[in-house]
């Protein structure tokens, strides 16, 4: 059904008249223009759409706007704050964790999220919960090396 | 971009490029008939044209004026035009360093436009390796040339010689206090002048190895912070005004064709457009949501003729049944010694047949474009490896004139070989042209899964003997359909045959990531293995004795020593197993050791070391994450990548069910560099993947006894 929606994303208020089924992903990316968030699969399988909703990370490829109404969305380019950039971002700076840089804002909202509930988590835990990620470019090592300062330092 | 046919294309002939004729030609009009006059002629010029450029060779430099590839601000900056694209592999931040290097320059103070038909000198598309061998030298060459002329301008206005003159950071100085900088030359109106009449100055040498202060280092991505902060403009974000959004309908299956169709539930749709012009339909509307509706509703309503298509359980006997009597390979064919008596009088010989599958590139960011027409002129922003090809497609699609399209290539989601065609673009361009209004158009990942091309498939046939001394004698090796890159044998044989046969294909396939390379490593690499049993010897030991000295043993002894292959080799540990592998494809060398654990059929790799040299390193960041990532792409194709296929459609067209490596997938890894400053830098993007699916087919057989001789590997 066709109605208007309303979101707070990346702490303002934004609003769009839209079917309810649509997925999240292409409110942010056409009629908000974020296209920070990417699309990679359509089925919540690579995590590039990865955005925060309410503070948990959620693929937006698969999440439709009427799902979503009410709760807080960050996106890639609501990380950083005047210019400086939000600690994982600097890890993945740090450690060159980006070839083609396509998957780069999904992992980085997952590992936002990942760091700030498991504050110096283990390499097999960080591992697991990337693994959710695809980074075709391959580049897990450099990704690996950069979650791992996030936990130590967000 | 200039009409000239780029310097590459010989290479990409050799490497079996995708060669298919337009998708679509599309209706034409009666004004668009008199254009066409126009571009026919073009064509007649630039046949003329390339058969020129192709006598003077791959290496003939074209006479190109400075200002063509380089703009001096009067910020002092430099920006460097290229046509070379950035899809993941670093071109962006390695042409930034050699003009960096070659200007004297800091890095920050370089910008780079890249793969812009309507400003970029042709350096030819992104394929092959060749930015490293060729781009680089190209670009450095004419940097330097550039810094002399402006030196020797220099040098006039301040009243020195060029030899008393200094430059850093952007001032060329000399004594008591004399300086000009890059902003005042910039300024300067007689200067431009004359560098836009000069051709490249004479005896300019590029800086040598042991004087690099920007080459050879780790520069970090000179757009990294873009891309952390999700500020980067890939193809797929570009955005213009009064943008729709585009979708096309796909034929239920390979080669169908419409029987019939009807528009009318996407026609009465509102804010839709829809477009059929032969066998092309889609629809363009305010969002990819209501534009997949529109193209949903027709699919509906359409009737396919859809003609039989072989599945992939036949794909193997089909291409052994299609291949070419006369072979028909491009590249690879050669015969020496008696290859036949040899085999004969071998005292030890095997024979087997090898597979590799169907897989797909799979870049991130599936095919994408924004198309703009403005005044009859199109205008499209498209993520390629080849913007001159996909120009062409849109000038032949079209009936244009060659300065009524413009292709620009915003740094792109991953490419891996799979992004040489126009097909996004083209779609693109026919919806704008119908909504009048730009279009955006992504595939959804089912469409690349299924339409883009595929590596090729194929059956790798090799027959070998050696003498009672454990020496190979006979050598026959023949690929049927996935192409002849590094068939060639590096081992020393004294009687031996190879053969490239080019078969039906029953999947639309092209370049890849190393292409045949791959396949052919591995066939070789599993059947010297198979030869070490025979000969009762070690494969390290059975390798170094048929290799000459050079390259290649030094990377296969340095990934042995770091491995510490003769002990790990004698160490018996139930279901564990080590193997090793090595193979040079353009101009690098590579080996690797892996040691692998089997358990209930499962093929798990605990540890890959591999050595790895490309001549002189210029950028050891970006290339240990070329090696990196070659190799754990390689992981894919050697133990889960493949396409299924049945009926003209594709089985597993999702990551759901293709399954590409992920962090948990990437084994423990070894990697040794070696930096020869002493030799030419060449391309590190592909050759690194060849080596790591043998590794562990051989380690698979010294852990359970068992060959697995397809690819991807099966136990059962």
């Amino acid at each position: 059904m066709t109605r208007e929606f309303s979101l707070i994303v990346n702490g303002e208020k934004r609003s769009t008249t839209t079917d309810e089924g649509r997925p999240l992903l292409d409110v942010l990316r056409e009629d908000f223009h974020l296209t920070g968030t990417k699309f990679g699969c359509g089925e919540g399988e690579c995590g590039a759409c990865t955005v925060l909703v309410g503070g948990v990370p959620k693929r937006s490829c698969i999440t439709s706007i009427g799902d979503v109404q009410g709760e807080p969305i960050q996106t890639i380019e609501g990380l950083s704050a005047d210019g400086q950039l939000h600690p994982v971002q600097q890890a993945f700076l740090d450690h060159q964790a980006m070839q083609c840089g396509y998957c780069v804002p999904g992992h980085i909202m997952a590992a936002v999220a990942f760091a700030r509930d498991n504050p110096g988590a283990s390499r097999e835990k960080i591992i697991s919960a990337m693994s959710a990620h695809i980074c075709r470019c391959c580049n897990y090592p450099n990704i690996l090396a950069a979650v791992e300062q996030a936990v130590r330092r967000v | 971009m200039s009409n000239q046919p780029f310097d590459d294309q010989a290479v990409e002939v050799e490497r079996y490029e995708l060669r298919e004729p337009n998708s679509y030609l599309f209706e034409a009009d009666r004004r668009e008939f008199i254009q066409a006059l126009g571009a026919g002629l073009m064509i007649v010029a630039m046949a003329n044209t390339a058969t020129a450029q192709r006598r003077r060779g791959r290496n003939a430099r074209r006479a190109e004026t400075l200002s063509e590839r380089f703009h001096l601000g009067e910020d002092g900056t430099v920006t460097v035009l290229t046509s070379k694209v950035e899809v993941g592999q670093g071109a962006r931040t390695q042409i930034t360093q050699a003009v960096a290097e070659e200007f004297r320059l800091p890095v920050d103070r370089i910008r780079l436009i890249m793969a812009d038909t309507g400003q970029c000198p042709d350096d030819g598309g992104t394929s092959g390796s060749q930015t490293t061998p060729s781009t680089v030298p190209r670009v450095r060459n004419a940097a330097a040339a550039a810094r002399e002329l402006l030196g020797r301008h220099a040098a006039e206005q301040l009243g020195v010689s060029r030899s008393q003159l200094v430059i850093k950071d952007g001032v060329f100085s000399a004594d008591a206090g004399k300086q000009l900088t890059f902003a005042q030359l910039a300024a300067d109106k007689e200067l431009r002048a004359q560098l836009n009449a000069s051709p490249p100055a004479d005896g300019v040498e590029i800086t040598p190895t042991n004087e690099w202060r920007v080459l050879g280092t780790a520069v970090k991505k000179v757009d990294g912070r873009d891309v952390v902060t999700g500020a980067a403009k890939y193809p797929s974000d570009i955005s213009r005004p009064g943008m729709l959004y585009g979708k096309v309908l796909r034929p239920a299956s390979y080669g169908a064709t419409l029987k019939s169709i009807d528009l009318a539930p996407a026609q009465a749709m509102h804010d839709v457009t829809v477009v059929r012009d032969g066998e092309f339909v889609g629809c363009a509307a305010p969002t990819s949501w209501q534009a997949a509706k529109a193209v949903n509703a027709v699919a509906q309503k359409a009737e396919w003729e859809r003609p039989p298509h072989p599945s992939s359980e036949q794909l193997f006997t089909r291409l052994k049944e299609t291949g070419r009597k006369d072979g028909g390979g491009r590249r690879g064919s050669r015969e020496w010694g008696d290859v036949e008596k040899a085999l004969a009088d071998a005292s030890k010989k095997f024979s087997a047949e090898y597979t590799v599958a169907y897989i797909q590139h799979a870049p991130m960011e599936p095919r994408a474009a924004v198309a703009e027409w403005t005044d009859g002129r199109l205008t499209v922003w498209t993520g390629t490896q080849q913007p001159a090809r996909v120009y062409r497609e849109l000038c032949e699609s079209f009936r244009l004139a060659d300065d009524q399209v413009r292709v620009i290539v915003p740094d792109t989601g991953g490419g891996f070989g799979g992004k040489h065609t126009g097909e996004a673009a083209v779609e693109a361009a026919r919806l704008a042209k119908a909504a009048g209004k730009p279009v955006h158009l992504q595939w959804t990942r089912e469409e690349e899964f299924t339409w883009a091309y595929f590596r090729p498939a194929g059956l790798i046939e090799v027959q070998a003997g050696i003498d009672p001394s454990g020496k190979l004698v006979g050598w026959d090796f023949t690929n049927y359909n996935s192409g002849g890159s590094a068939i060639a044998t590096p081992y020393t044989v004294p009687n031996g045959r190879t053969r490239f046969v080019e078969s039906d294909s029953p999947l639309r396939q092209g370049s890849y990531r190393a292409l045949a390379s791959t396949a052919n490593t591995f066939a070789r690499e599993s059947a010297m293995d198979e030869l070490v049993e025979l000969a009762a010897t070690d494969p390290l030991e059975f390798r170094l004795q048929h290799l000459e000295d050079g390259r290649l043993k030094d990377v296969l002894r340095a990934a042995a020593e770091k491995f510490d292959w003769p002990r790990r080799r004698a160490d018996r540990v139930p279901n564990r197993g080590v193997g090793l592998a090595c193979g040079t494809e353009k101009g690098s060398y590579v080996a690797a050791c892996a040691d692998v654990e089997v358990v209930d059929g499962t093929i798990r790799v605990l540890h890959v070391c591999q050595a790895y040299e490309c001549g002189a390193i210029q950028n050891p960041g970006n290339l240990r994450a070329q090696v990196d990532g070659s190799l754990i792409m390689g992981l894919g194709g050697a133990l889960s990548e493949e396409m299924v296929f049945e009926n003209g459609r594709i089985s597993n067209p999702s990551f759901s069910d293709y399954h590409v490596p992920r962090m948990n997938d990437v084994p423990e890894l070894d990697i040794v560099l070696h930096d020869r400053r002493d030799l030419p830098s060449v391309g590190a993007g592909e050759t690194p993947i060849i080596a790591v699916a043998p590794a562990i087919a051989n380690a698979i057989h010294h852990a359970i006894g068992k060959r697995c001789r397809s690819m991807p590997l099966r136990i059962a």
